[in-house]
C-alpha cells in the first residue's frame, strides 16, 4: 500500500519541479516575466514595467545598457531643456572626485526603479539634499541669499530643478521680476490649425479637393445608403484632410500604385487605418504621442515576451512573442471614468467627433440602423481635443474643477465668438500646448505637442510654453507651486509664495549699490 | 648606355630623397616620439587661435563695429552671439562627448561662475604659476579618479576691452580689477598617460 507521506511527497516533488521548470523557461525564453517585479515602479515607467526590455536591453544588472536605454526616451528631451546637469559636463575628468560621490553620469545613481519606498516626486530616490556633495560653497558665494538654507530644499521650494531651469534661472527671474499677474494681452497660440496647415504647405479652405474626386473605389460604398455615402464624403470633403489634398486612398490605401486605366495594384483596402497610417504624415504628432503617457506603450519593440522559446513549445502556445497593449484608461493610476475603460488610445480616441459621440474607436462607418446617418469618423476637428476627448477619460479633482474655472469660462466665451481666438484655456492649452521644434531636416516648425506629460515633469517647464503668454512670472511660479491651487484648477490666487525673484532683485540692488 | 645610366642614377637619386623627405615627414607622426607636451602645445595653439579668431572676426566685428547684434551670457533669450568662454566651454563639452582621449577646460582663480574654479591640486598650483610667470606654461602630471593624466596650463589674458569691462562689472566677480593683457585664467589641458 502507497503511503499518505509517499503521494505528499510525490505531489511536492513534481509541483515544485513544474513550477520551478516553468519559471526557469520563462526566464530562459524570456517569457512574460511580471511574477519577477521586484517592486511597484515610478508613475513614469508603470505603463511599461512588464516590457523588461525597455529598460534591461542586456540583462539586468548592466548598468551602461540601462543607461542607453534611458537615454534613447529621454536625451532628447533633456537636451531641448537646456539640461543644467548634461552628462558632457561631468566627462572632464577633474570632476573625478565629485563623480566619486555622486556618479551623476548614470540616470539610475539618483532615479532607480522598483524602489517605491525610497521614490519621490519626479522619480528621486535620492535624499533630497544631494546638491550640498558639490554646491556646499553655496552660503558663502552668495551670504546675501543663501547663507543657512537647508540643502533639502533647493529642489523643493519651487527655485531650481536638477535638470530644467530655463524658466527659473537668475537672469530670466530679474527680466521679468516686474510682470503683473495678468498681461496686457493675454492670448495663447491659437486652435485654429489651418493657419499650421498652411505653415506645413497645405491647400487653403477654398481649394479642397471635391466630391467627384474621391478616390475611394465603388465596391466600398456597395453596401451604404446614399445618405451614408453623402455623409461620409461630406464629412470628408469638410475635414482637414480634404482641404490639404489628401484623398481616400491617402489613409485606406497608403502608397497606392495605379495601372494605366487609373485601377489600383496595390495595396488593397484598409478598412480602419491605424496610427501608423497618421504618422507616415503627422510624424512630429506621433513622436510626441509615442513619447507620452497616451501612447508610450505603442513605442517599437516594447514586449511582454520575446518570443524566444523553441518551435515545438510555441506551437503549444508558450512563450509566444507578445507585445504590449495600447494603453487603456483603467490601466492608468490617476482616477479615470469607469464608462472609458476598454477604450484603447490612438489617435482617433481624441481626433474625431464620431469616436467621442459613439465611445467606439476606430470603426470606419458607425452607421445609424434607423436613420442610416454616420456618426461622423471622418471629422478630424481638433476642437473635440481640447477638453471634449480628454473629460471623457480623466476623472481627477483638477479635471472635474476644469468645468466651470476661470480658464474654462474664458474658453467658452471663445467658443460662443464673445471673446477673440486664443483666449481660452483649455486642457490641451496647457497640456498640450503649440512648440516650436526642430525637425529631421533642421527647420524650425511649430507643432501641438502631443507628449501630455513633457511640460509636467515638473510643473515649472509649463512657466515659458503656457503660462508665460497671459501671466507674469511672479505669479506664475507661486501658483504652480501651489499644490491645493492646482488641484482646484486655480480658481482663486495663490497662497504659496517662492522668494527665488525677491532674492534676486535683493542681490541685482546690492551689487547695484556696490558699483 | 651612357644615357641609361644617367636616368638610373638620377632615379635613385630621386627615390632616395623622396625616401628621405617621405621618413621626415613621417617623424612626427610617429606616436613614439610623440610628447604630451608637444601635443598639449599644438591642441593649445588650435584652441587659442579659434577663440582668437572668434573674439575679434565674429564678436567684436558684429558687436562693437557693425552693431549688429549683442554677445550675452543668456545668448538663446537674448538672441545675442555666445560669449567667447562659453563658445570655448561648447567645444569642450563637444569633444568630452566624444572621446576621453583629452579634455580641455577653462578654470580661473578668480572665477563669476564658482564652478569653473580650480578643483585639483595641480589646477591650482598651475594656475597660480601662470599668473606669476607671464608668458610661462605650466606642465606636470596629476592623478584623478585612479588614473594618471598628463595636464598642461596655459594662460588665458585679457585680449579685447570687452573681456576685461565684463569681468570687471560682473556683480559674481571677485576681482574688479584686471587691465588688458592680464592673466584673467588658464586653458587647462589633460591626456590619460597610463
Amino acid at each position: 500500500m502507497i503511503s499518505k507521506n509517499f503521494i505528499f511527497w510525490s505531489i511536492w516533488i513534481v509541483s515544485t519541479l513544474a513550477i520551478g521548470g516553468y519559471l526557469s523557461a520563462v526566464m530562459v525564453f524570456k517569457g512574460d516575466r511580471s511574477h519577477f517585479l521586484i517592486g511597484e515602479t515610478t508613475v513614469g515607467h508603470h505603463q511599461i514595467e512588464l516590457a523588461c526590455n525597455a529598460c534591461h536591453s542586456k540583462g539586468f544588472s548592466d548598468v551602461s545598457s540601462i543607461q542607453k536605454s534611458c537615454e534613447n526616451c529621454h536625451a532628447a528631451e533633456l537636451k531641448i531643456s537646456d539640461d543644467s546637469h548634461p552628462l558632457k559636463k561631468f566627462r572632464d575628468p577633474r570632476n573625478a572626485d565629485r563623480l566619486a560621490k555622486l556618479d551623476v553620469t548614470k540616470c539610475v545613481t539618483c532615479h532607480t526603479e522598483h524602489r517605491p519606498e525610497l521614490t519621490q516626486p519626479m522619480g528621486l530616490t535620492m535624499p533630497k539634499d544631494y546638491c550640498f556633495l558639490c554646491h556646499q560653497d553655496i552660503g558663502k558665494d552668495r551670504p546675501e541669499t543663501h547663507q543657512n538654507l537647508e540643502f533639502t530644499s533647493c529642489a523643493s521650494a519651487g527655485c531650481h530643478n536638477y535638470h530644467d531651469n530655463r524658466a527659473l534661472y537668475e537672469r530670466f527671474l530679474e527680466r521679468h521680476a516686474t510682470e503683473p499677474d495678468m498681461k496686457p494681452n493675454p492670448f495663447v497660440l491659437n486652435h485654429d490649425a489651418e493657419p499650421l496647415a498652411e505653415e506645413y504647405g497645405g491647400l487653403k479652405r477654398g481649394d479642397a479637393l471635391s466630391m467627384a474626386a474621391a478616390d475611394a473605389p465603388g465596391s466600398i460604398f456597395s453596401n451604404m445608403s446614399g445618405d451614408a455615402k453623402e455623409a461620409v464624403l461630406t464629412e470628408w470633403r469638410q475635414d482637414a484632410h480634404a482641404r490639404n489634398g489628401v484623398n481616400c486612398s491617402g489613409c485606406h490605401q497608403p502608397g497606392k500604385v495605379e495601372r494605366a486605366d487609373g485601377a489600383a495594384i496595390k495595396p488593397s483596402w484598409i478598412d480602419k487605418p491605424g496610427r501608423a497610417v497618421c504618422a507616415s504624415c503627422h510624424v512630429q504628432e506621433n513622436k510626441g504621442f509615442l513619447a507620452g503617457k497616451h501612447g508610450m506603450r505603442q513605442q517599437e519593440g516594447l514586449l511582454v515576451s520575446e518570443g524566444k522559446a523553441p518551435a515545438f513549445l510555441k506551437s503549444l502556445g508558450l512563450f509566444k512573442k507578445q507585445e504590449l497593449t495600447p494603453m487603456r484608461p483603467e490601466l492608468a493610476r490617476s482616477p479615470m471614468k469607469t464608462n472609458a475603460h476598454g477604450r484603447e488610445l490612438s489617435c482617433t480616441s481624441c481626433h474625431g467627433r464620431g469616436a467621442l459621440a459613439s465611445g467606439k474607436v476606430g470603426d470606419t462607418v458607425n452607421r445609424n440602423s434607423q436613420t442610416g446617418k454616420v456618426a461622423g469618423l471622418h471629422n478630424f476637428d481638433v476642437q473635440p481635443a481640447n477638453v471634449q476627448a480628454c473629460v471623457s477619460c480623466h476623472d481627477s479633482e483638477h479635471t472635474k474643477t476644469y468645468l466651470g474655472s476661470p480658464h474654462h469660462e474664458l474658453w467658452v466665451k471663445e467658443l460662443k465668438g464673445e471673446l477673440p481666438k486664443g483666449s481660452g484655456v483649455t486642457c490641451a492649452t496647457c497640456h498640450m500646448p503649440r512648440v516650436t521644434v526642430e525637425d529631421e531636416y533642421e527647420n524650425f516648425i511649430t507643432i501641438v505637442a502631443h507628449n501630455q506629460n513633457d511640460n509636467l515633469r515638473p510643473n515649472e517647464k509649463m512657466i515659458r510654453s503656457v503660462c508665460s503668454s497671459c501671466h507674469g512670472l511672479r505669479f506664475t511660479i507661486d501658483a504652480l507651486a501651489d499644490e491645493k491651487l492646482v488641484r482646484k484648477n486655480f480658481r482663486g490666487k495663490p497662497q504659496t509664495h517662492i522668494e527665488s525673484i525677491d532674492w534676486v532683485l535683493r542681490r541685482s540692488s546690492k551689487k547695484g549699490d556696490e558699483k | 648606355m651612357f644615357i641609361f645610366r644617367e636616368k638610373l642614377r638620377a632615379l635613385t637619386l630621386a627615390t632616395a630623397l623622396g625616401a628621405g623627405c617621405l621618413m621626415t615627414t613621417n617623424a612626427p607622426l610617429n606616436a613614439k616620439t610623440f610628447e604630451p607636451q608637444a601635443v598639449a602645445d599644438m591642441l593649445h595653439l588650435v584652441l587659442s587661435s579659434d577663440r582668437t579668431i572668434y573674439t575679434k572676426k565674429v564678436v567684436k566685428r558684429l558687436v562693437n563695429k557693425h552693431k549688429v547684434i549683442k554677445a550675452s551670457e543668456f545668448y538663446e533669450d537674448e538672441k545675442a552671439l555666445p560669449l567667447p568662454a562659453q563658445m570655448f566651454r561648447f567645444g569642450a563639452e563637444a569633444v568630452a562627448d566624444k572621446t576621453d582621449s583629452f579634455s580641455y577646460s577653462l578654470l580661473s582663480l578668480w572665477p563669476i561662475n564658482k564652478q569653473n574654479k580650480p578643483t585639483t591640486e595641480l589646477e591650482t598650483k598651475g594656475l597660480k604659476y601662470i599668473a606669476e610667470n607671464k608668458g610661462k606654461n605650466f606642465y606636470g602630471e596629476e592623478t584623478l579618479g585612479g588614473k594618471k593624466y598628463f595636464t598642461a596650463v596655459y594662460a588665458d589674458t585679457a585680449v579685447a576691452s570687452p573681456c576685461v569691462g565684463c569681468h570687471n562689472n560682473h556683480k559674481d566677480t571677485p576681482k574688479k580689477d584686471f587691465k588688458l593683457g592680464d592673466v584673467m585664467g588658464g586653458v587647462v589641458i589633460r591626456f590619460p598617460i597610463d
